[in-house]
């Protein structure tokens, strides 16, 4: 995002910079204009290259390098983040405050923007004078848009494109020291602060802005509404505002500096250059000292939500138009977060000196660090903090209260931005330590060496060398792993390599498999294994000649030394007790219990099972699919059925002997489809006649999985039971349970025992079922609690799926489960799977998460694996690692395939290890990181009360950013919320997390619901926590229904929402579609096919499918996103106040939930706070 | 009366029962120095071509420890309507349906000729007979198939209101439901796991009538047979179903691996049988027919495990106490059996294996519920199929030569005490002032059940006198005995057979040679042979035949005439003369001798000796070897090498096996093909003969004999030569042949 606004604020800023070209230059020079390129990753990488070159760049470089890294937001713990942003945007405008706010306008060519642009400038210049500023600032908003919030939010996105301008202006620096000028400037701080801080701030803004328009726009706003309303609220605006906003920028600029690296990349650039010219100026940092002391500790949170958005682009713009715009919300806004803004400027430096001056300016760390940080500690805690600010600027301060939700950081912008950065050229995987796309973003991988990101993820790609960088910055390491994923179309599939009867060559010691890392000595003859150092003896049949370069000659020719991902064909030795296995079986075993039966679902699941056996999973290019199949019906007994092709007629066997169960029959049980068509048709077309008439409402469950079980090893083979059950099995049986759901446990000592299977019977089951490759699917179809959290026990540590269709009807979820039936049946799928992870010495795989059993501390089980599941390992130092040498992993999974073959798959991932641990945050990766903490809290709910959870995932964030905060930003205040670039997002999914119904369940939310969803986040991929946790909003109403893109999503709240449009939501396993009010009657005509709002139905579960480009369009769209997703999403139809909009509101994780979940604002205060004292 | 023999065959025909005296010794300590205990063969439901029952109630003596049937030993006083019961003195007034009675006007079961009589009587509802089918599938294919016709064929000899029931088993066990259309069900159950009848009707769904009537539904009169009808149906209604069915059957698909048994779970198969009728139709004539072609390997009444290697125990391992699982199988199927007779239902076993099937284990099954033992080579042998098909048979007046759930009731005048009884019966255990202390056969009581029975079913019932010596019989005072059989016949109606028999006490010292006369060595061989079987089950093989030779010596010194040290001088009366043969071949006989022959044969001898009448008794005990000759008409010959002379055709019918034998000369003639010369058709007519007689014992018997044709030297002859005595052997051949 900020790499685009740089881009564009280049030229803007270029006349201010000017200026500040002097110090600009190196910064910038390196930066911001490299970074044009804009995607502000790849800025960074290029930067660092580049502007490493650059004399400059090298003093700054540092700085630089934790910019981009950095250009975390950095929040003032108190307060939001916006006011930062303004106020650097501000600031920029006082020291180049015209031209930048020009700049910016300008760009954007929004007239309103340039007026409140020049409105700040015009603050800015006047910027000494506190009042100037906010004024203007709010003159700007008025004008620019409705005073409402609403408006404003238009508004700004008008100045969407103005922010990119800013942006660029914020690269120019001058953009920057404008900016900050003028927010700053008009404060007291006044020149001083107004470089620094303009600059950062600047940077941050812009960039912000750079990016998407909306999303800039909603940045900008977001700051600027932060600091707008601070601004306004505050003293009155003008003061309140303009000091705040002087005061933020002064942060800012100093956490503009390190923004480049954080936030905005342009920012952080910026900020270094700036910084470097600032530093001597340095009154900024007096300034901060002073106003910021006052502001950060009151505003700190809207300075650090600002930065961020400056950071995205808009930012500086923002910053200025939202300086004008706060005018307006501030009215709404009160005062507290005026605090915050404050903070949030020091935030802003922080963030600026993060990056930059980290490293590069120690001058401007100071500055930064210096003037910050001392009135952070005094006012570290937002209460302590609102005195001195109050002290300072009351008025403003309380006005502040709120921060600028454009301000603070925006998923929305960073998935855009590294969409539009990234998503172009393929991601390609030959380079050590490279952090892939983000899963949002769709990229091509070609595959030169290391594992597609598809198959293996890291929450960073450069590990600390040691245990105590590790400790001390409590970035957990983790790889997300899914072994089996699906590739697109594009790329290709592993290759098979067949090594005979001699099976894969591997390292003596540590068994590790042949890879691309293995280096090759003695001309071959040996090679030295690249995890354990073990030099073995080439095998002779394996033997190559040595290239001069000392690879070998026929390294393009094996996948095995030249590709990340590839499999060998497994030997006899690699199979249980020495026999090849044979071909996998499916059971389908169906509750034809009276529920089941009344609710149609019997007679549905042997309709469609007729026609899904033709689809079963087939290797390659067989003609017919290998795997057999078995059916099974049961209630309080369990029914068996002999279909072998010789029979005219099925014979039904049952089982009544639950306690001990067996199988009754060996021969005709499991059968190849083509051969016993018929008498499965028959079979399929009786069972729901022979039951129509049952009465029986009990059944039993575990028999059942004992029944498939015993199938299995009846066959000698390995298999997949599809269960399709609707009740708590309450028969006498084995595995007989209770009802134990009990409400009034929520938030006791014993919620645990609300996760925890209520027997440890299955949980015996499962290990047996493991050890016989019986991987168990279940679907289940409640009425009423049955229990989830036992029955889905075996699943779990099988490695199947659980699908839940609470309140099943037929009507509106059998689209739905038909279509999960068929995916899961047809999906590409492993038995019997072994999964081990080596790595270099130094770390070893310590923890595991997922959807699988261990019998022991190294392999990963799982009688059955498929595409969509995912592992989760966590890695430990036990040494030290090199940074020559950098960490390798290989991820080995012996499995067989749905023929019956015995394959390795092995996948290999290279990552750098570092010393500085800069160079860990800087290749972080929050998707993942959150995939690993979401499961990790997830499991921890099984063994700790839920607050337990909660407070340790925040604290442990809390570290983590405090630690970036203490050892990468230093320079700048303590008050100031600064977040690394790679992790700016962290506080808001973490927030997600937290607000998730497994750890603060709503009232509504039932504890089959909460086992539920634990078990299955515990084996989603990143791209599924990512949705799950962060819903996709899309404004429907917005799309072009003339191309196949989706209209760009809009963040999680309901300030975002209008009347008048229609919105779809969707988190992976939902997809709501909310419809306004206000929404045109043609809309609803073209949509629903009603004519009125009030006649649509919320009970549809499909949309009416009419032929006007509109519907075509929706449900083009929607049919795209469940595509995407693993499971067929449920359609929910929400009409604005409907009693649904409850359900709906719950994904808007943006806001305060109704069940106690904190804004992201709020949320974010939070964090700082904590960071706040961790850092004290 | 002219001679006792007319006598004892009158009473016979008339009544089914042998008493080894006729006379009775009329005090305890001459009773028993007679050796021979007063007992008798009972032949309850003695086919009586003349005996048209009569359609009432039997008219019981009021003392309630009594109630015994009104019949002709009774006084009555016509006048005064009243009669007195002959065994307990009681006086009687008659129903008021006898008001009519007078001298001239009496009822049937006053008449001296009907001291046999049997009434119909409208009791309980009537339940149609059931068959349930207990079916082995672990057998050779071509045995499988066989089984299947016959099992498909007894369908059509079913009667059309039977119920019939299928279960399979093999490793596991199968219940089939016969009530659904298309998709045929059937549910399982594992061989290996002991069931109660509880868990059993419970896992059939059998217990469920319950639930319906917790919901307010009183119907439970339709529902039962709703409930019982999925595995027993009507034959008439299912037999297109249940031919399918077994026309599916397949061969138990699990895998025997090389080296081992099948897995039979023989024990549970049956033990849900049990289970089943238990749950369903208690009290009710039911047959469970079991058909198994192998030993059970698994699960409770397992009798080998599944190695090849291990042999199935023989009577060395048993005497070594090396069969280990002996005692725990049976000890399985005697609480079957016993469960089993007390529903009343009876299980047939029909054992077709070349090797042993665990019937030693078995047998009380068969034993204690009256069921039917077969055991043959295979079921695709005339042996099993006929005898199958025999079991249907049908009885002069059109009905199955069966009978079930019957009780037999015995009284005694007092000076008689009842010592027990010896067939396939269990005891009531009903007490009463006729009972015995001392305990001979199945005692203790004076009531046994008999779960099935047929026309020839005969049990022994052995007496005490407990007359003390010092208390005289008046002259001219006559014990009695009355056996009441009631049971459900075949057309399913009650029926009670009341069989009242009368002796003359004589007083052993001054009427000796009445006694003695009036002694039936033959009834009484075979009551001193069911005794001596009865403890060979028990007690070890030579203690009973020591005690068998004890028997017959103080007999002889009893009876017999002889001068001290003069053994030429041994005479016995006529009546005593064949007794010591008779215990001759009996001592030989594999009823006690377990030499060369298994466990399982000596089982199932000794179970069919135990329910034979006395002709066929005689048969087990000496067979019957007739000699065809050109020398005179056919004439049976002794039992003794000696009759086995080259130009003769013997014929032995050792009840269990039919053997020809052509001796010497006449082999090679045959070869010679003589027969086929029209001048030799007297040849042709000699060789005729045996056949045709043996066709007719074949036509009658049940089991079916084995039917053996052979010829001197032959392989086969051997059946022949170890029943004769040896009289000629290798050893003495030449001298005695001589002499001879």
């Amino acid at each position: 995002m900020s790499v685009n606004q740089q881009a564009h604020t280049g030229p803007p800023y270029g006349q201010p910079q000017p200026g500040y070209q002097g110090y600009q230059q190196p910064a910038y020079g390196g930066q911001p204009l490299p970074a044009v390129p804009q995607s502000q990753y790849g800025a960074y990488n290029g930067p660092m290259p580049g502007y490493q070159q650059p004399v400059p760049p090298q003093g700054y470089f540092p700085s630089l390098g934790f910019p981009s890294k950095g250009s975390p937001v950095s929040l003032n713990s108190d307060t939001s983040l916006a006011p930062n942003f303004i106020g650097s945007l501000r600031a920029p405008p006082t020291s180049g405050a015209p031209p930048p706010a020009s700049g910016a306008s300008l760009p954007s060519g929004h007239l309103a923007y340039s007026q409140f642009g020049h409105g700040d400038v015009q603050n800015g210049i006047p910027a000494s004078a506190a009042p100037m500023q906010r004024p203007p600032a709010s003159q700007p908003f008025l004008p620019g848009s409705a005073p409402t919030p609403v408006s404003q939010t238009s508004t700004f996105q008008q100045y969407g494109h103005p922010p990119a301008s800013v942006q660029q202006l914020s690269n120019h620096m001058a953009g920057m020291t404008i900016g900050s000028t003028t927010a700053s400037a008009p404060p007291p701080a006044g020149l001083g602060y107004g470089p620094p801080t303009s600059v950062p701030p600047v940077s941050g803004s812009f960039s912000a802005t750079g990016s998407g328009l909306y999303t800039p726009y909603t940045a900008s706003q977001g700051p600027p509404p932060t600091s707008v309303s601070q601004g306004l609220p505050l003293a009155q605006p003008p003061f309140p505002g303009q000091p705040i906003s002087t005061q933020r920028l002064p942060t800012q600029v100093p956490g503009f500096a390190p923004p480049p690296s954080s936030t905005g990349i342009g920012l952080s650039s910026y900020p270094p250059t700036t910084g470097a010219p600032r530093p001597p100026t340095m009154p900024g940092p007096p300034l901060p000292g002073q106003t910021l002391a006052g502001p950060p500790a009151s505003q700190p949170n809207h300075v650090s939500s600002p930065p961020p958005p400056p950071s995205t682009m808009a930012g500086p713009h923002p910053g200025p138009p939202m300086s004008g715009l706060h005018g307006p919300p501030p009215p709404t806004h009160p005062p507290q977060p005026g605090y915050q803004m404050q903070q949030n400027g020091s935030f802003g430096q922080v963030r600026g000196p993060q990056p930059n001056y980290g490293g590069a300016y120690p001058g401007t760390p100071n500055y930064g660090s210096q003037p910050g940080p001392p009135p952070p500690p005094k006012r570290l805690d937002p209460d302590s903090i609102p005195s001195p600010q109050l002290n300072e600027l009351p008025p403003q301060q309380k006005p502040r209260h709120r921060i600028d939700p454009d301000a603070i950081p925006s998923p929305i912008q960073v998935i855009e931005d590294d969409r539009s950065n990234r998503g172009s050229e393929p991601f390609v995987t030959g380079v050590r330590g490279q952090v892939p796309p983000l899963v949002t973003t769709n990229f091509l991988v070609k595959d030169q060496g290391n594992a597609s990101p598809r198959y293996i993820r890291c929450t960073s790609y450069n590990i600390p060398c040691t245990s105590d960088m590790a400790k001390q910055s409590q970035v957990p390491l983790a790889a997300v792993i899914k072994p089996l994923a699906t590739l697109p179309p594009e790329e290709t599939l592993p290759y098979l390599v067949d090594h005979g009867e001699s099976g894969p060559v591997r390292c003596n010691r540590c068994k590790a498999y042949m890879c691309p890392f293995m280096q090759f000595i003695e001309g071959g003859r040996r090679f030295q294994c690249c995890f354990c150092s073990c030099v073995t003896e080439v095998p002779p049949h394996y033997f190559q000649h040595l290239d001069h370069t000392g690879k070998r000659v026929d390294f393009y020719d094996r996948p095995e030394l030249s590709l990340g991902s590839y499999e060998f064909l497994a030997t006899v030795d690699y199979c249980k007790n020495n026999k090849f296995p044979t071909p996998p079986a499916f059971i389908f075993m169906i509750d034809v219990s009276y529920n089941a039966m009344k609710s149609g679902l019997v007679r549905l699941i042997c309709e469609e099972l007729k026609s899904l056996l033709d689809y079963l999973p087939r290797e390659g290019n067989m003609e017919e699919s290998a795997i057999r199949v078995g059916f099974v019906t049961y209630n309080k007994v369990l029914h068996f059925y002999n279909v072998k092709s010789s029979l005219a007629q099925p014979q039904m066997m049952v089982v009544s002997d639950v306690a001990d169960m067996f199988v009754p029959l060996l021969d005709g049980f499991l059968v190849n489809v083509n051969e016993s068509r018929t008498v499965i048709a028959s079979l399929l077309d009786q069972i729901p006649e022979m039951f129509a008439d049952t009465r029986e409402t009990e059944t039993v469950f575990a028999p059942v999985i004992q029944a498939g079980l015993e199938a299995l090893k009846a066959a000698e083979c390995a298999g997949k039971l599809f269960i399709f059950h609707t009740s708590l099995p309450i028969a006498e049986a084995p595995g007989k349970l209770k009802n134990r759901d009990d409400k009034k446990l929520i938030n006791t000592d014993k919620e645990k025992t609300l996760f925890q299977p209520q027997t440890s019977f299955y949980n015996n089951l499962a290990k047996d079922c493991v050890a016989q490759g019986c991987c168990v699917d279940l679907f289940l179809f409640p009425n009423q609690y049955l229990d989830v959290a036992t029955l889905g026990v075996v699943t779990y540590q099988t490695g199947g799926s659980i699908y839940k269709y609470a309140y099943f009807q037929l009507e509106t979820d059998q689209d739905r489960f038909l279509n999960d039936l068929r995916r899961d049946v047809q999906k590409e799928v492993g038995f019997d799977a072994v999964m081990r992870v080596r790595t270099s010495t130094g770390i070893r795989a310590t923890d595991f998460f997922g959807a699988f059993y261990m019998s022991n501390t190294t392999d990963v089980e799982m009688a059955g694996l498929d595409c969509d599941k995912t592992i989760t390992v966590e890695f430990k130092h036990d040494d030290k690692l090199s940074e020559d040498s950098g960490a390798l992993l290989q991820c080995a999974l012996l499995y067989t395939s749905c023929a019956g073959q015995r394959r390795l798959r092995i996948h290999n991932l290279s990552l750098n290890c570092c010393t500085q641990l800069a160079d860990l945050y800087r290749n972080c990766e929050t998707d993942t990181l959150i995939n690993y903490l979401a499961k990790y809290a997830y499991r921890g709910v099984l063994s700790s009360p839920v607050k337990t959870v909660r407070d340790a995932l925040i604290n442990q964030c809390a570290q983590i950013l405090a630690c970036y905060r203490k050892n990468c930003a230093s320079p700048s205040s303590a008050g100031q919320l600064i977040l690394p670039e790679c992790m700016k997002l962290l506080p808001v999914y973490l927030n997600c997390v937290l607000k998730s119904d497994v750890l603060q369940p709503g009232p509504e939310v039932t504890t089959d619901d909460r086992a539920y969803i634990r078990q299955l986040v515990t084996s989603m991929d990143v791209a599924e926590t990512n949705v799950f946790f962060y819903p996709r909003l899309l404004p429907l109403t917005k799309a072009d229904v003339d191309s196949d893109s989706l209209p760009a999503a809009i963040r999680n709240s309901e300030e975002r929402l209008s009347k008048g449009d229609i919105y779809l939501l969707e988190n992976g396993l939902n997809i709501f579609v909310w419809v306004g009010v206000n929404v045109q009657q043609g809309l609803i005509q073209n949509l629903f096919g009603v004519s009125s709002f009030s006649q649509i139905s919320n009970a549809l579960s499909t949309l009416p499918v009419l032929e006007n480009p509109f519907s075509k369009k929706v449900r083009s769209i929607i049919d795209m996103l469940q595509v995407q997703r693993s499971r067929y999403m449920k359609l929910i139809i929400v009409k604005q106040e409907d009693k649904l909009e409850m359900l709906f509101k719950h994904f808007l994780v943006e806001d305060k939930s109704l069940s106690g979940g904190a804004s992201y604002v709020d949320f974010l205060c939070h964090m700082h706070k904590e960071i706040r004292q961790l850092l004290s | 009366m002219a001679t006792y023999l007319e006598f004892i065959q009158q009473n016979e025909e008339r009544d089914g029962v042998r008493f080894s005296w006729n006379v009775w010794p009329s005090s305890r300590l001459e009773a028993t120095r007679m050796v021979v205990p007063l007992a008798c063969l009972l032949t309850p439901l003695k086919e009586r071509l003349d005996l048209p029952p009569v359609q009432y109630e039997p008219v019981l003596c009021s003392r309630p420890t009594c109630k015994a049937v009104l019949n002709p030993l009774c006084q009555v006083d016509y006048r005064a309507k009243l009669w007195a019961c002959n065994f307990c003195f009681q006086r009687n007034q008659f129903p008021p349906a006898y008001a009519g009675i007078s001298e001239v006007n009496q009822p049937a079961e006053l008449m001296p000729q009907f001291s046999t009589i049997e009434y119909i009587v409208q009791r309980g509802p009537q339940t149609p007979l059931i068959f349930l089918y207990v079916v082995d599938t672990c057998l050779e294919e071509e045995d499988l198939q066989a089984l299947k016709e016959s099992l498909q064929m007894s369908l059509s000899l079913l009667p059309a209101d039977a119920l019939v029931g299928l279960i399979t088993f093999g490793r596991m066990v199968q219940v089939h439901e016969l009530s659904c259309e298309g998709i045929s069900k059937s549910y399982v159950f594992r061989g290996t796991k002991d069931l109660t009848a509880k868990q059993i009707q419970d896992m059939l769904g059998l217990s469920r009538p319950a639930v319906p009537i917790q919901q307010g539904r009183p119907l439970q009169t339709p529902e039962q047979p709703v409930i019982s009808s999925r595995f027993l149906q009507p034959v008439h209604k299912i037999d297109m179903n249940l031919t399918d069915l077994l026309g599916e059957l397949q061969r138990d698909p699990w895998p025997v691996t090389q080296g081992k048994r099948p897995l039979r779970s023989t024990g549970v198969a049956l033990s849900i049988a049990v289970g089943l009728l238990e749950g369903t139709f208690p009290n009710t004539g039911a047959r469970i027919m079991l058909f198994t072609g192998g030993p059970p390997t698994q699960g409770p009444g397992m009798v080998v495990g599944d190695e090849l290697k291990t042999p199935i125990r023989s009577w060395h391992d048993i005497e070594k106490d090396n069969a280990r699982f002996m005692k725990k199988a049976t000890k399985h199927y005697e609480t079957l059996a016993n469960r089993t007779a007390a529903n009343g239902h009876c299980i047939d076993i029909y054992a077709c294996a070349l090797d042993q099937t665990g019937l030693l284990e078995m047998k009380c099954c068969a034993n204690l519920t009256g069921g039917q033992m077969v055991m043959g080579d295979s079921f695709n042998t005339s042996l099993f199929k006929q005898t199958f098909q025999r079991v249907f048979n049908k009885g002069f007046n059109g009905e199955f030569r069966m009978a079930f759930g019957a009780s037999l009731d015995v009284k005694t005048s007092r000076e008689l005490k009842i010592a027990g009884a010896i067939g396939p019966c269990i005891s009531l255990n009903a007490k009463g002032p006729c009972v015995s202390e001392n305990e001979l056969g199945i005692g203790g009581t004076s009531q046994w059940k008999i779960c099935s029975l047929d026309p020839s079913t005969t049990l022994a019932i052995y007496f005490e006198v407990v007359n003390q010596h010092n208390a005289p019989i008046p002259q001219g005072g006559r014990g009695a005995v009355q056996f009441v059989t009631q049971y459900q016949h075949s057309s399913t109606q009650k029926r009670i057979r009341v069989t009242t028999i009368a002796r003359n006490w004589a007083d052993a010292q001054s009427q000796l040679q009445h006694i003695e006369a009036a002694f039936d060595q033959e009834a009484a061989a075979v009551l001193m042979a069911r005794l001596g079987v009865y403890r060979a089950e028990s007690e070890e093989g030579p203690d009973v035949l020591r005690w068998l030779d004890r028997q017959l010596i103080r007999l002889c010194q009893k009876f017999g005439q002889y001068n001290k040290d003069d053994p030429n001088s041994f005479r016995l009366s006529e009546s005593f003369s064949l007794y010591p043969q008779f215990m001759f071949h009996l001592r030989r006989s594999p009823f006690l001798q377990v030499f060369n022959n298994s466990p399982d044969e000596s089982s199932y001898y000794r179970h069919h000796f135990a329910r034979q009448d006395l002709t066929q008794s005689l048969i087990m005990i000496q067979p019957i070897l007739y000699a065809y000759s050109f020398h005179g008409p056919p004439e049976p010959v002794l039992l003794d090498s000696s009759s086995i002379l080259p130009d003769r055709i013997l014929l032995m019918d050792t009840f269990f096996q039919i053997v020809i034998y052509l001796g010497e000369t006449i082999a090679q003639w045959q070869k010679a093909g003589y027969q086929d010369m029209p001048e030799y058709e007297n040849f042709k007519h000699l060789l005729q003969a045996p056949l045709d007689d043996a066709q007719e014992i074949l036509q009658t018997r049940f089991p079916m004999p084995r039917y053996i044709h052979t010829e001197h030297g032959g392989s086969q002859a051997r059946f022949l030569l170890s029943k004769v005595n040896p009289s000629q052997t290798h050893n003495n051949l030449y001298a005695w042949g001589q002499v001879s």
